[in-house]
């Protein structure tokens, strides 16, 4: 093989990271625009000019998430299985919202009656929003550390319910994470859409960048004085994927760790504020362009954060320390991370291509008066 | 031990929702090759009509889509949320063809699907006509990495139990890929998925035939139809018989089952052509036997033997008694990594492990198991033999009515003879068919594997999250009040889109004309 095991395991980790800032990145605008749909799209016309912004591509970038949900099954195996079936009710509700877009999309405009089209154009709001916040509780829940332990068979027993899920940290972080897509969704309108639907979500988008800025950095404060999870003693990065050999610890401000060993990671929390101020600063100036790269920027800086914040823990016990995931000791076998490696590194640029020659295919805003019958 | 109820409740979510996503599948395959040949047609020859032709049936494949995207979704999670100890187990192995899929198929199809709707003013006629045959391709190649997932729970090959990790590990990558039940699976099924296709667009064309309808557009499609459904037809039995040779090799109690074979019969065995399966008196009444056949199908000799359930039992007592030997040396394994000898014992009998496992149904510790415990295991290993061995007859009699159908389909409009009335009205009636064919080819694969999740690895009861039953209620009621809600829907929204029909004003070359020159065969029938 190619990399050691410790390499491929690090290797791995920065391809979740990928893989989540893809989905976030893509299809986050499309949660953006479904959650804004309401309130920047007033009547039929401007209803299906802002839908078809995203109509195209929505299903593509939905992959990403569909891919993640792939690559976190056989890259981390234990992680699937513990956050999946531990945030089961959650992970419902966001299954039940991707349910309903797909349909919603394709649906709302094949009948014409006005109280059909209203029913989707709720669906397809719920849609956007219901997802963007539970992804931001769940990981909230993440860096408090997860209630769940793991038997000597090693299967894992989660021990919280729904309800303390919504603790006042994770429901900030679900804000954070609101916040942020609908920041992308109104920079997308920005580049795609044009007359009074781009003009509201200019300026619910500055209102959108000032309140991600604002609550990551409470974020950042409250993470600075929590408790995050240390192991005790060294631990075999090249060892067997068992997570019940080693010892961990809470202690507050070890989430600030990695940053004092290795200063110039603090780049990475900075570009979260940065990006924001960028779109913000775009959707000031109207050069939709900037708008959209800043928020793309932010989305993906702020979630490298709670990696980079973590790392070298995944997904840490709040019941049994002990029996937390970590890089090192909750990946597939060294085997299948090379073979799974081979396989990204042949046909991601594959999808990358393709993907692009697809937007760019599509490039150009969509106008009210664009919007015809073949579309949705 | 795991909750009976937590376990029957997972087991009917994971069917409804697996069963109901391959009400959607099957088409989206079918039709997608169907669209591509009408598309390519419409490039080559430049009549307007194969456009118009290629949008109307486009239009039908985005509504079923739609549906397929929506419902695959949660079956990419359902394994984490409601088989967690199933995805720790075997994630190694089992995850790698799913994300796989994602990579090469489902992006490939979702990504360029959007082109194929939204495309036609954008590219030009070439361009478009590749992202409709990648569309294609890509939904295929999905189907290959999906049935290379499960094709691995019917055939664990190529892996083995690590004792440090406690799970599955891929010891050979390609021997789970060229898996020999995953490639009969696969091309049984893209076929069964072509049928499906094929008998779409045959029973909504007859339909418009019968009311002398949209007639340019349906005559023109019944033909594609006939021709492309009766390759695929004859294909879907031919491999079929395929997965049936693979599994005397690695699934021999599923085969016993499906013939109620209860002893093992003298090579070669007989075909049970009828039959009443009996679970509890372990006989098959009334039965009526072909001689001969089974054991031509099934071993293509006629010297090699074909094991009954009866012995197959027999062979699962002593593979539980072998897995005790291996579960044992495992626990001392737990609390002492280096034990040497505990280690080699457990390497010798690891492969019956999974046996051992099938008695914490009714014990803690297996190893404390009592001999009547062993023998309800051992019970355990039959499955519902009645529902396997009709499910198996009404699949094989609907595959043989379809090349029926479609020979005489093909015969008809090739041979430039005329379709008869009444041949529409039994293409239109077939069109529920494919489907119950479908799911129940489902039926005998899933069903008849258990009571294993991963044959001979993995019983289904262990692999289940440690959920509450009421969480399972919550899910079951919300996912039937979704999908039976969005089923309504999606059947409303086609039947409305069939009865409006095509565009017509789009075709630009005179109807008449073309009809004459095209095809005799559907001359009106002077009745």
């Amino acid at each position: 093989m190619l990399f050691d095991y410790e390499v491929l395991r690090l290797i791995w980790w920065a391809l979740l990271g990928v893989l989540l800032v893809a989905f976030a990145v893509t299809d986050g605008f499309d949660m953006g625009v479904a959650a804004l749909l309401p309130a920047v799209a007033r009547g039929d016309g401007q209803r299906r000019q802002v839908i078809n912004t995203v109509g195209p591509v929505w299903e593509g970038n939905q992959v990403w998430f569909v891919l993640g949900g792939g690559a976190i099954f056989a890259a981390w195996p234990a992680l699937y299985a513990v956050s999946f079936s531990g945030f089961y009710l959650a992970m419902f509700l966001i299954l039940v919202a991707l349910i309903i877009r797909p349909v919603a999309f394709k649906f709302r405009s094949k009948r014409d009656e006005p109280a059909w089209r209203a029913r989707w154009d709720a669906a397809l709001c719920f849609s956007g929003v219901v997802p963007a916040l539970i992804f931001g509780v769940a990981v909230g829940n993440v860096l408090q550390g997860v209630p769940f332990h793991f038997d000597s068979d090693l299967r894992p027993f989660y021990t919280g319910s729904f309800f303390a899920l919504l603790n006042p940290f994770a429901l900030l972080c679900g804000l954070v994470s609101l916040a942020m897509l609908v920041l992308h969704g109104a920079t997308w309108l920005q580049i795609k859409a044009d007359g009074e639907p781009a003009e509201r979500a200019r300026r619910i988008g500055l209102v959108a960048a000032a309140l991600v800025i604002v609550l990551f950095a409470i974020g950042g404060f409250w993470v600075s004085h929590m408790d995050g999870y240390r192991v005790v003693g060294a631990m075999d990065p090249m060892g067997p994927s068992n997570p019940l050999r080693k010892e961990v610890v809470t202690e507050a401000g070890v989430w600030l760790a990695n940053y004092g060993a290795q200063p110039l990671l603090w780049l990475v929390p900075l570009l979260g504020f940065g990006g924001a101020a960028l779109a913000m600063l775009g959707l000031f100036t109207r050069i939709g362009a900037l708008s959209f790269l800043g928020s793309k920027l932010s989305v993906a800086a702020i979630i490298t954060t709670v990696g980079v914040s973590m790392f070298p823990m995944i997904l840490p016990s709040s019941s049994d320390p002990g029996h937390s995931l970590m890089v090192w000791d909750a990946s597939s076998s060294h085997y299948t991370l090379g073979i799974m490696l081979i396989a990204t590194v042949i046909l991601l640029p594959i999808v990358l291509l393709y993907t692009a020659w697809v937007y760019k295919v599509l490039w150009g805003k969509v106008s009210e008066s664009d919007v015809n019958k073949d579309m949705y | 031990m795991i909750d009976a109820t937590l376990v029957e409740l997972s087991r009917l979510q994971f069917a409804m929702t697996a069963m109901y996503h391959f009400l959607f599948v099957p088409l989206t395959l079918g039709l997608s090759f169907m669209l591509a040949i009408m598309e390519s047609v419409y490039v080559m020859t430049g009549r307007t009509i194969w456009r118009d032709m290629t949008k109307f049936w486009g239009l039908l494949f985005g509504i079923n889509f739609a549906m397929g995207v929506a419902t695959g979704i949660v079956m990419e999670f359902q394994f984490g949320t409601n088989w967690a100890f199933y995805s720790h187990y075997v994630g190694d192995i089992f995850g790698a063809p799913l994300a796989i899929e994602g990579l090469m198929a489902f992006f490939l199809e979702a990504t360029l699907v959007g082109l194929f709707f939204f495309g036609w003013d954008k590219l030009s006629k070439v361009k478009h006509l590749a992202v409709t045959w990648l569309v294609a391709l890509g939904s295929n190649l999905s189907a290959l990495w999906i049935l290379v997932a499960n094709g691995w729970m019917q055939n664990p090959v190529g892996s083995e139990f690590n004792p440090d990790t406690m799970r599955m590990e891929v010891v050979d990558f390609a021997a789970v890929i060229f898996n020999p039940v995953a490639q009969a699976k696969f091309v049984h099924t893209v076929a069964a998925g072509y049928v499906t296709g094929a008998v779409f667009v045959l029973a909504i064309s007859a339909w418009y035939l019968l009311r002398h309808r949209h007639e340019a557009l349906a005559k023109r499609s019944f033909t594609v139809a006939a021709s492309f459904g009766l390759a695929a037809a004859l294909s879907v039995v031919v491999l079929g018989d395929e997965s049936g040779y693979t599994i005397t090799d690695n699934q021999k109690m599923k085969l016993a089952m499906i013939e109620g074979m209860w002893e093992t019969e003298e090579a070669p065995a007989p075909f049970a052509l009828f039959g009443i399966p009996d679970r509890e008196a372990q006989e098959t009444h009334y039965e009526l036997k072909i001689p001969w056949v089974m054991g031509l199908i099934a071993t293509r000799s006629i010297d090699q033997e074909i094991p009954g359930i009866r012995e197959l039992l027999a062979l699962s007592e002593l593979h539980i008694r072998d897995g005790l030997l291996a579960y044992d040396a495992l626990e001392t394994l737990k609390v002492d990594e280096s034990n040497a000898a505990a280690r080699q014992t457990f390497l010798e009998n690891q492969e019956y492990m999974g046996y051992a496992l099938m008695l914490k149904k009714y014990v803690e510790d297996p190893r404390t198991a009592s001999d009547e415990q062993i023998a309800m295991a051992t019970r355990d290993a039959l499955p519902n033999v009645f529902a396997l061995f009709w499910s198996f007859r009404f699949m094989v009699v609907i595959g043989f009515y379809m090349i029926a159908l479609f020979g005489l389909a093909f015969y008809m409009v090739s041979l430039r003879r005329r379709v008869p009335r009444w041949f529409l009205r039994v293409a239109f009636l077939t069109l529920p068919l494919p489907w119950v064919a479908a799911e129940l080819g489902w039926l005998v694969a899933e069903y008849g594997r258990q009571p294993w999740v991963i044959e001979g690895v993995l019983p289904t009861f262990l692999g289940v999250s440690s959920l509450t039953v009421t969480d399972l209620l919550i899910t079951v009621a919300g996912f039937l009040v979704i999908y039976t809600t969005l089923a309504v829907i999606e059947v409303k929204l086609m039947l409305k889109y069939i009865r409006k029909g095509p565009e017509e004003e789009e075709s630009a070359d005179n109807p008449a004309r073309l009809d004459e020159r095209f095809s005799p065969a559907f001359n009106r029938p002077q009745e």
